[in-house]
C-alpha cells in the first residue's frame, strides 16, 4: 500500500507541475457545462435534475480520458524512466495501481469541480439528490473503466499518439456496443448469446441504468470487473515487454 | 561470505539474437568490476538482468544470495542502478525526484532529509536542486542519476557508463567517488574509456558477442599486450649497433626494433620473452658498455591494444560475414 501511495503521489505531482492538470480541468469543466447548457438544454427543459449534464459524460470521456491515459506508460517507455521505475523495489502491480489511482483520482478532482452545477439545481429547484449522487458515482466508475483501458493500451507502445487513438477506438466500441448500429452488425451472423454479451458490455447501458438512480450490484460489478480485467492485462503487458 | 554477485551461465536471447551467451562470474565486496566491450556486446543487457529490469532466458544471477528472477524486490532493494543514459523524470526538480526515490527506498521524515542531503553533497548537486531535471546540463543530469543510485547506500552498485558525457573534471570526480565507495560495496561499471578501467577498476571483464572473453585485474590484461614490460631506449644513432650487440646475448630479450629515428637519435623497443621484467638486465648491459642513454623507460603495454586483440581476433566463426567486432 505504501508503495502504491508513493507512486500515486509522484504521478499527481507530475500532473500539477506541468500545465496538463490545469488545461485538462478547465477544458473538462467548460465542455461539461457547454454540453449541458447548449445541447442538453439544461435551463429550458424546466427540470431540476442533472440528467442533461451527465448524459454527455460518456462522450466527453471518450476523448478526455484516453488523453490522460496515453502518457501513463508510453511516456515512461519513451524517456527510459521505466527502467528506473521497474528497478526500484516495488512490484509491477504496485506501479500499475499507483499510476492508475493517481489518474483516476485526478479525474475525480475534475469531477468534483463540476459541483457548482449540483449547487445550482438545488438553488433553482428541488432535485432528487440521491439520483445525482448515484450519477456521480456511475460517472466516476465509468471514467475508471475508460482509464483502465487507456492505461493498458499505453503500456503497449512508446508512442503517445498511437496510445491515444487506439484507446479512444476501444473505448468507443465499449461505449457503443449497446446501440443498434453495433448490434446489427453482430446480429447478422453471430449467435444470440454473443450478441447479448456484446450488448451487455455497453458502457452506455450500464451508465444509463445508474443514472436512473438505481444502483444495482451488477452495474457496479460490471465497471469494477472491467477495471480489474484491464489493469490485470496492463500488469502482464508490463511484465512481458517492459524492456522492448 | 563476501561474494555479492554470482552469475551462472547467464544467457539472454532476443528472438534470433543471442545478446548474452552464458556468462559466469562472481564479484565480491570491495571489487570494482569494469565491463569492457564493443557497442552491442551485451554489457547493458547483462547489467539490466542483474538490476532485475529484464529476465534471463536461461542461467541464473544471484545478488546477495537472492535470485534475480525469484526474488526481484529483495534484489532491487540491495542494488543501486544507473541505467544507460541516466533517465529521470524530466519535469520534476532534482529535489522532488530524489525525494520520490528516497520514499520508495523506505526513508521518511528526517532520515529522508539526511539521506538526500548526504547524497547531494557527495555528487555536488546543491546549486541545481530546485531546477527541473530536463533543464539541467548533461553533466548534472548524470549526477542526478548517480545520486538516485547511491541514495540508499546499497551493497551493490551497477552503473552503465557512469562518466559518459561528463567533462574531464567531472569524470575525475566521479571516479574518485567510485573508488571511495568501493571499500564496502561490490560495484560494476561499464565503460568505453579504457583509461577509466585502469583508474578505478580492480578487475576488468571484456565482453564481445555476449561472451566473456577475458576477466582479470587491469594488470593481468595489460600483460597480454605484446609491449608489456618492453624497454624503450633512446640513444644516439651511432650507438645503435653497440646496443644491439650487447643485448643480443641476453636470453630474456625476444626482439629489438627501431621504432623511431629522429635527428641523430634512434628509439629502440626491446621486447622481453614471456613478459618478464628485463629493465635491470638491459641497464646492466648499457652500463657495462658505457653507452650514453638519452632516455629509457619500461612500457606497461596498452589496454587499447589488448582490447582490440581480444574483441577482434576472438570473433566467433559463424559471425565472420557480419563484419562486427570493430571497437
Amino acid at each position: 500500500m505504501r508503495n502504491i501511495r508513493i507512486i500515486a503521489k509522484r504521478e499527481i505531482i507530475g500532473y500539477f507541475i506541468t500545465p496538463l492538470a490545469y488545461i485538462f480541468i478547465v477544458i473538462f469543466l467548460s465542455l461539461t457545462g457547454a454540453f449541458a447548457f447548449y445541447i442538453g438544454r439544461f435551463f429550458t427543459n424546466g427540470q431540476a435534475s442533472l440528467e442533461s449534464f451527465f448524459a454527455y459524460h460518456p462522450w466527453l470521456y471518450l476523448i478526455l480520458v484516453p488523453a490522460i491515459a496515453m502518457r501513463l506508460w508510453a511516456e515512461e517507455r519513451k524517456t527510459g524512466t521505466i527502467e528506473i521505475l521497474m528497478t526500484l523495489p516495488i512490484s509491477t502491480t504496485e506501479a500499475v495501481l499507483g499510476k492508475f489511482l493517481a489518474a483516476w483520482g485526478f479525474i475525480g478532482i475534475a469531477l468534483i469541480g463540476t459541483s457548482p452545477m449540483w449547487i445550482t439545481v438545488n438553488v433553482l429547484g428541488d432535485p432528487d439528490n440521491g439520483v445525482i449522487l448515484a450519477s456521480y458515482l456511475g460517472s466516476f466508475l465509468m471514467a475508471g473503466a475508460f482509464l483502465a483501458i487507456g492505461s493498458c493500451i499505453s503500456a503497449l507502445t512508446k508512442n503517445q499518439v498511437i496510445a491515444f487513438i487506439v484507446a479512444a477506438t476501444v473505448c468507443f466500441l465499449f461505449t457503443m456496443s449497446g446501440l443498434e448500429l453495433v448490434l446489427n452488425f453482430f446480429q447478422a451472423w453471430a449467435p444470440e448469446l454473443l450478441v447479448r454479451t456484446v450488448a451487455s458490455m455497453s458502457f452506455l447501458t450500464h451508465f444509463n441504468a445508474i443514472m436512473q438512480g438505481v444502483i444495482e450490484l451488477r452495474d457496479l460489478v460490471f465497471f469494477a470487473s472491467l477495471i480489474a480485467f484491464w489493469l490485470f492485462v496492463n500488469i502482464v503487458v508490463i511484465d512481458l515487454k517492459k524492456a522492448s | 561470505m563476501t561474494e555479492k554477485i554470482v552469475l551462472k551461465g547467464l544467457t539472454k536471447r532476443f528472438g534470433p539474437l543471442l545478446a548474452v551467451d552464458g556468462i559466469s562470474m562472481t564479484i565480491a565486496s570491495g571489487e570494482v568490476l569494469g565491463f569492457l566491450g564493443p557497442n552491442g556486446a551485451g554489457k547493458s543487457t547483462t547489467m539490466r538482468m542483474l538490476a532485475g529490469f529484464i529476465e534471463p532466458t536461461s542461467g541464473t544471477a544471484e545478488i546477495c544470495g537472492f535470485d534475480v528472477t525469484r526474488h526481484p524486490v529483495e534484489v532491487k532493494r540491495r542494488i543501486g542502478y544507473l541505467p544507460e543514459g541516466a533517465p529521470a523524470y524530466g519535469d520534476m526538480t532534482a529535489e522532488s525526484y530524489l525525494g520520490f526515490i528516497a520514499e520508495v527506498r523506505g526513508f521518511d521524515g528526517p532520515e529522508k532529509r539526511r539521506r538526500i542531503d548526504a547524497v547531494v553533497d557527495k555528487v555536488d548537486l546543491g546549486e541545481v536542486l530546485r531546477q527541473p531535471i530536463e533543464t539541467l546540463s548533461k553533466g548534472f543530469k548524470r549526477r542526478v542519476g548517480l545520486a538516485q543510485a547511491m541514495l540508499h547506500d546499497p551493497e551493490i552498485l551497477i552503473m552503465d557508463e557512469p562518466t559518459d558525457g561528463l567533462d574531464p573534471n567531472q569524470k575525475h570526480q566521479v571516479r574518485d567517488l567510485i573508488r571511495e565507495m568501493s571499500v564496502d560495496k561490490a560495484i560494476i561499471i561499464s565503460t568505453h574509456i579504457l583509461e577509466e578501467v585502469e583508474a578505478v577498476c580492480s578487475r576488468a571483464a571484456i565482453i564481445a558477442h555476449g561472451r566473456l572473453l577475458a576477466d582479470g585485474t587491469p594488470e593481468d590484461l595489460l600483460a597480454r599486450s605484446s609491449d608489456y614490460n618492453a624497454v624503450v631506449l633512446t640513444v644516439d644513432a651511432a650507438q645503435e649497433d653497440a646496443v644491439r650487440k650487447g643485448l643480443e646475448g641476453l636470453d630474456a630479450v625476444k626482439s629489438i626494433k627501431k621504432t623511431k629515428a629522429e635527428n641523430d637519435t634512434v628509439e629502440l623497443r626491446i621486447r622481453p620473452r614471456k613478459s618478464t621484467l628485463i629493465a635491470a638486465d638491459v641497464a646492466d648491459v648499457i652500463r657495462a658498455r658505457k653507452i650514453p642513454v638519452r632516455s629509457m623507460f619500461v612500457n606497461r603495454g596498452s589496454l587499447d591494444e589488448v582490447f582490440r586483440k581480444i574483441t577482434v581476433d576472438d570473433k566467433p566463426v559463424d559471425d565472420k560475414a557480419g563484419g562486427k567486432g570493430d571497437a
